[in-house]
């Protein structure tokens, strides 16, 4: 297990934010970092290289990937629909959003479908809750969405 | 029309790059601040300009620098938060994605104030697609030579650094946020000491929300004076307001707070009313955590005047029968929806977000998630309502950080003000499934209070 060659330079660019021999605070963003290279989550491997990269112990890795809701601890689909249900996009019709997804995709929040393409999951607020409802996809926010607009999105992840 | 000092050159055509940033008259805050001012100077007109903390706690900005300790030899930190998370908030984010200079343009002026030489951005891993943006914004300032050593010859030196957090509303707390940057769970700390004299690294450090760290600009480009006559009393300047829920035109906007609620809410300038035709039940003027008021307190105060979009008239009456501007999340509900389902939303939010250091938070959030989701279910019984009182207030106050407040005043607001529709769902419990409670009393003209 090792990072790409740009993926180790960006470690080396994001250790030089922090003074000399804090690097620990590099963790979270090199754990980003890892999740995106291997496949989209967090394996105790995964993070046991990581701990190597950056000079920690093991279990220093492990309580920081377990506490934030961004690291996922199993592997997910291709894509993931990560909706927002907090009060401000209850307010604008979160709930059918994740009815409909579950309708049509067939799966409930914390679900992949059977080929592997899509996760569901349920969040709490994004900080989007004017352009509600929404759901994050990737890096990406997807806003004011509508049934029309989960049809197009599972049509342009299946084309991806 | 109120004046603008933020937002003032949003709509500008690529305001987000340098070249025009600067031409629109971009960084002469820096300039004016490094070249003409000392950093105590610079400290002095913040002070004088009545600035208050823009996340949420309204602590004065200038006092919070004054505090910081400045022992020989040892670094100091600026830390600004973008860890936007409290729900109904989405201002700092609307200011670093459209004019991310301002923010940089701030945090030089405020780092020299301060003596950092390295300050950072914290901000929420969610908004990943807005670190680019910033880092963007920061390489184009070090290109043109107000970022790195020896800024416009004045031997002061700064580099300004962005990490994200991965998903955890508590590291918007100061000293959860110090953790998280030092790589750790974002568990609070216990204070004191203050990050004012142990931060980042046990070094002295200032945290501050975005909003607050753009505002300095327009505070030291046209003086603190001058930024103090806006707004009423202790209420200076200009806020960003994010309203979003059941109105027209959701969105950030900038008020000077000289407003009141009710022209925020209508006028075609802001909110635009309610949306559908509908009308306004209740509204939460100062983002999830700050108590939920029926229409009738919304408008008016108690006393039957009129409330206005400042701190103190937001907060008047107390949490009895007031609320608090909060970090200006504003959340409007209309009267097809139900306050008991709304407020059960906000409890499994912080149920979620507790960071389960202090047990009556972890414990506590879990317990109101679980009675309201009941109570919603029509599974509730009258003694629920009186369990949900209590837990709430043994949660406020005995925790180390003040998520445990955040998540005890909605449901507290929510009991106060709307007990008989949390009655209803218990006294009505095949009905409240199929329907809404509707607008209830809440609306109606708040009664003559009799003189003293």
């Amino acid at each position: 297990m090792n990072f790409s060659e740009n993926a180790l330079k960006e470690v080396q660019r994001i250790i030089a934010f922090y003074p000399e021999g804090k690097q620990k605070s590099a963790l979270i963003p090199v754990l980003h970092l890892a999740q995106q290279e291997f496949g989209g989550w967090l394996s105790a491997d995964t993070m046991d290289y990581v701990a190597g990269l950056l000079k920690l112990d093991p279990i220093e890795v492990y309580e920081v990937a377990t506490f934030y809701s961004m690291f996922n601890l199993k592997p997910v689909g291709k894509h993931m629909f990560e909706v927002c249900q907090t009060g401000p996009c209850m307010l604008n019709g979160s709930d059918d959003i994740v009815k409909y997804i579950y309708d049509k995709l067939g799966i409930k929040p914390g679900e992949t479908t059977a080929d592997g393409l899509f996760t569901l999951k349920t969040v709490e607020c994004l900080g989007a809750c004017g352009y509600a409802p929404m759901m994050q996809l990737g890096e990406h926010y997807r806003e004011h969405l509508t049934k029309e607009k989960v049809d197009a999105l599972v049509e342009e992840c299946r084309n991806r | 029309m109120g004046r603008k000092l933020l937002l003032d050159k949003a709509h500008i055509e690529n305001i987000r790059l340098y070249d025009v940033y600067r031409q629109h008259g971009g960084y002469k805050s820096v300039e004016k601040a490094l070249k003409t001012m000392s950093p105590d100077q610079v400290t002095d007109e913040v002070k004088k300009s009545g600035l208050r903390g823009r996340g949420g706690a309204g602590f004065p900005t200038g006092m919070k620098w004054s505090f910081l300790a400045k022992p020989e030899g040892v670094p100091r930190y600026l830390v600004v938060n973008a860890d936007e998370s409290e729900p109904g908030t989405f201002k700092d984010r609307y200011l670093m994605e459209f004019i991310p200079h301002l923010l940089i343009e701030g945090m030089i002026t405020s780092s020299y104030a301060l003596g950092a030489k390295r300050s950072y951005i914290y901000i929420r891993g969610e908004y990943a697609w807005i670190v680019a943006i910033l880092e963007q914004a920061i390489q184009e300032a070090k290109n043109n030579g107000w970022l790195g050593k020896n800024i416009l010859g004045t031997g002061y030196d700064l580099e300004i650094y962005v990490q994200r957090g991965a998903g955890a509303y508590i590291c918007g707390e100061e000293t959860a946020l110090l953790e998280s940057l030092e790589g750790k769970r974002g568990n609070p700390r216990i204070k004191p000491p203050f990050p004012a004299v142990k931060g980042l690294w046990d070094c002295p450090t200032v945290v501050n929300n975005v909003e607050t760290i753009a505002a300095v600009v327009p505070i030291i480009n046209d003086g603190g004076e001058e930024y103090a006559k806006i707004g009423i009393g202790k209420s200076t300047g200009t806020k960003l307001i994010s309203a979003c829920g059941n109105i027209k035109k959701p969105g950030v906007y900038e008020i000077d707070m000289m407003i009141s609620v009710e022209e925020f809410l209508y006028s075609d300038e802001y909110c635009g009313g309610i949306a559908n035709g509908k009308k306004l039940k209740a509204c939460i003027p100062g983002g999830s955590s700050v108590p939920i008021l029926p229409a009738n307190l919304l408008l008016k105060t108690a006393k039957g005047e009129t409330r206005m979009m400042t701190y103190e008239s937001l907060a008047d009456g107390g949490f009895a029968t007031g609320s608090m501007m909060g970090s200006g999340g504003f959340i409007v509900l209309d009267d097809s929806q139900c306050v008991v389902k709304h407020t059960y939303t906000l409890a499994r939010f912080y149920r979620h977000e507790s960071c389960g250091q202090c047990s009556p938070c972890r414990e506590g959030t879990g317990w109101m998630e679980k009675i309201l989701l009941k109570i919603e279910n029509g599974k509730g019984s009258k003694s629920d309502i009186d369990l949900l009182w209590d837990i709430q207030r043994k949660i406020e106050g005995n925790t180390i950080c003040p998520l445990g407040d955040a998540a005890a005043w909605p449901v507290a607001a929510a009991i106060r003000h709307f007990r008989d529709e949390f009655e209803w769902h218990i006294d009505f419990p095949a009905e409240c499934l199929v329907k809404n409670y509707g607008l209830g009393h809440y609306a109606d003209p708040l009664p003559v209070i009799a003189a003293v």
